[in-house]
């Protein structure tokens, strides 16, 4: 990780942060910090808050309580700059249904700014293993192809900060290699914020939030 | 440099929108067979009898309206629904969202005009006076109803009950727009038989009311979308 | 501190209700018949009054609309939806009051005339603003659409006011004079006037005075509820 190839050192803050739907208290006090060559794993039964957790360290979502701070080379992300940072995948993202994956990608590699030609959506789908199968609607998509199609979203523009919600939801055995590869190149040069309750992912966390019941 | 990545990346979400409208095209065919419902009920009804410029205008205009709570509400309340809205959450600043979905419901309210005016000259057997004045007024008309739902919608489709609210909200919102859009379509159905200048003078300050009023609602727009997207 | 604040408020209360009481009376018996209404005139001491604060009510929801966007405190929605009640309350009183005079004075209970459609407008408003809160369960987004739906429908609201009737093609029914905001140009006996703005003063304390129990109501049984979760 060589300072003078312009990796960027991202720094991920989460300061006593609550979050409570009206009376219901789904998180409380939570504190971790973690950075670029790390990896955050957030472990706990379901409907201990980890999707609520992660969605704030997305900044999808606000706390009632505390604050999630980003900083990118020592300075605090403004707030617009956020989005551009992260890269997310999620059970609770969906792409677009009625248009191809070839046509998805496309899309947001243009309101992302990146040069969305047909070579760089290729090249893609080729990395995640979905070379030749750019013109299939989503729809027609096995629930498998998706979430590689997520990746492919999440990791377009290349953030410095990877949120994975269940890494390998919905995945064959290829599928979790691919991904396994991916957190472990991402690792290196990015922060990685981890969602998961499967042992052998909780075990790649260099820091680990355990939630309770 | 931030205004122009606005306008690509609305741009983007427009062509986005509008291809997945063509591809299901469900807003366009409900919105349209509606749309000539309403007039074909209204001009059904009131064959009859021989209406002034005043009572036709607000026909029109009240087909229009509802028109637009038929339709404008779909571009956000589809990606609610689909579960979309939080890959452009994610991508997107939220002004770009909101000037696509603002360009796509004037395209949509734009297009089912093109089609209900022209119906309507035809079944309700209106020669305009002014044709000039009636195609101006629809246009700014067609602006200050999509300039002002666009973000009603975006609410409504944060809310459960969707469609039967969207008109509840919008209506009193809308109003003003709609009220200067139908006076200055009664001038231009009138025939010379009125009062020559003062009502093209009159017509004139609706016109500048429409958009100043569509400014108005896309400026505050701009300001207050960011508290309706964001959690 | 406490002891003073209370016996001040006590003292506010009690003027309230005999200033309430001394303008009624005197809307009938002290105030005279203006020349060409009659009796019926008698109906300003009370609609203008109530039409008043329920623009004054919709200005405070709006303003507690904007610090809750900016603060996210729980107490500034609440703060808004008590204030949108009370308009709502006055806008009914407002509107029915107007249909009544409208009945007796010019033969039907609703004419459109611009100012009918004003306060009708208001009316819709306020019952879309509840409609709102009540369709969305999570409380802090309820917040945050209600606020900027009232944000909103209070930009709207001068074009409708002020603009409409301007507009030289429209012609009003209410009687001549700016009525709302500004207060003055009107013609009135010495007398009318001052009971008039008694009443105007009257209502404007009756609403602050019930919004602020209906506040400290909300305050009490947050803290409880709070207290009761530690």
């Amino acid at each position: 990780m060589d300072p003078a190839e312009g990796h960027v050192r991202l720094e991920l803050i989460i300061d006593s942060v609550s979050k409570s739907y009206g009376a219901r208290r789904v998180l409380h006090d939570v504190t971790a910090r973690a950075g670029t060559g790390q990896v955050l794993v957030i472990a706990g039964p379901n409907g201990s808050g980890k999707s609520t957790l992660v969605r704030m360290v997305a900044r999808l979502a606000r706390p009632t309580d505390g604050r999630v701070l980003w900083k990118l080379d020592g300075r605090a992300l403004p707030a617009t700059d956020i989005r551009r940072a992260i890269g997310m995948v999620s059970p609770d993202l969906t792409l677009y249904d009625e248009l191809s994956a070839a046509e998805n990608l496309r899309f947001f590699a243009q309101v992302r700014g990146l040069s969305a030609t047909p070579e760089f959506v290729r090249s893609l789908l080729d990395r995640f293993g979905l070379g030749g199968r750019g013109g299939d609607l989503v729809r027609a998509y096995s629930s498998g192809m998706k979430q590689r199609l997520k990746y492919a979203f999440a990791l377009m523009h290349d953030p410095p900060l990877l949120i994975l919600d269940e890494p390998t939801a919905n995945l064959d055995e290829r599928g979790v290699a691919l991904v396994h590869d991916t957190i472990a190149q991402a690792r290196l040069r990015k922060c990685v914020v981890m969602a998961t309750n499967e042992p052998e992912e909780v075990r790649l966390g260099d820091v680990v939030i355990q939630l309770g019941a | 440099m931030w205004s122009s990545n606005w306008a690509r990346e609305a741009l983007a979400v427009l062509a986005k929108d509008i291809r997945s409208e063509y591809r299901t095209r469900y807003a366009f065919s409900a919105v349209l067979l509606f749309a000539v419902t309403a007039l074909a009920v209204v001009s059904f009804s009131v064959s009859p009898y021989s209406l002034g410029a005043d009572v036709q205008a607000a026909f029109l205009w009240i087909v229009l309206f509802f028109s637009a709570m038929t339709g404008l509400s779909r571009s956000f309340v589809r990606e609610e629904e689909a579960r979309t809205a939080m890959t452009l959450r994610l991508s997107i600043a939220p002004e770009a969202v909101y000037m696509g979905k603002l360009l796509f419901n004037i395209a949509l309210q734009g297009a089912v005009a093109a089609v209900v005016v022209p119906l309507f000259l035809v079944l309700m057997d209106v020669a305009p006076a002014h044709p000039g004045l009636l195609a101006l007024a629809t246009i700014l008309g067609t602006m200050a109803l999509a300039s002002s739902s666009t973000i009603i919608a975006a609410i409504v489709s944060r809310a459960n009950a969707k469609g039967a609210i969207f008109a509840v909200l919008a209506f009193p919102v809308t109003l003003p727009g709609l009220s200067s859009a139908i006076r200055a379509t009664t001038a231009a159905l009138r025939g010379a038989v009125g009062s020559g200048s003062a009502l093209v003078a009159g017509a004139a300050g609706d016109l500048r009311a429409l958009a100043a009023y569509s400014v108005l609602m896309i400026a505050s727009s701009l300001l207050l979308f960011d508290f309706v997207w964001d959690d | 501190m406490c002891v003073w604040n209370s016996r001040l408020f006590a003292a506010l209360k009690l003027l309230l209700g005999v200033w309430m009481t001394v303008v009624i009376i005197a809307a009938f018996f002290y105030a005279p018949a203006a020349q060409n209404l009659g009796q019926m005139s008698r109906i300003i001491y009370f609609h203008i009054p109530a039409a008043w604060v329920s623009v004054v009510a919709f200005a405070v929801c709006t303003a507690y609309s904007v610090r809750y966007l900016r603060n996210r405190r729980t107490q500034d929605d609440a703060a808004a939806s008590f204030s949108a009640e009370l308009g709502l309350l006055f806008c009914v009183i407002a509107t029915v009051s107007g249909s009544i005079f409208a009945k007796a004075t010019w033969g039907s209970y609703w004419n459109w005339d611009p100012r009918e459609t004003s306060i009708f407008v208001l009316l819709l408003i306020y019952g879309a603003y509840f409609a709102l809160r009540s369709s969305v369960d999570d409380p802090s987004r309820r917040g945050s659409l209600a606020a900027v739906y009232g944000v909103l429908a209070f930009i709207t609201v001068p074009l409708l006011v002020f603009v409409a009737p301007r507009i030289p093609a429209v012609q009003s029914l209410h009687p001549d004079g700016p009525i709302l905001a500004t207060g003055g140009g009107l013609d009135m006996d010495g007398r009318m006037m001052t009971v008039f703005i008694s009443s105007l003063m009257g209502f404007t304390g009756l609403y602050a005075w019930v919004f602020s129990l209906r506040l400290r109501a909300w305050r009490f049984i947050t803290a409880l509820a709070n207290r009761q979760e530690d």
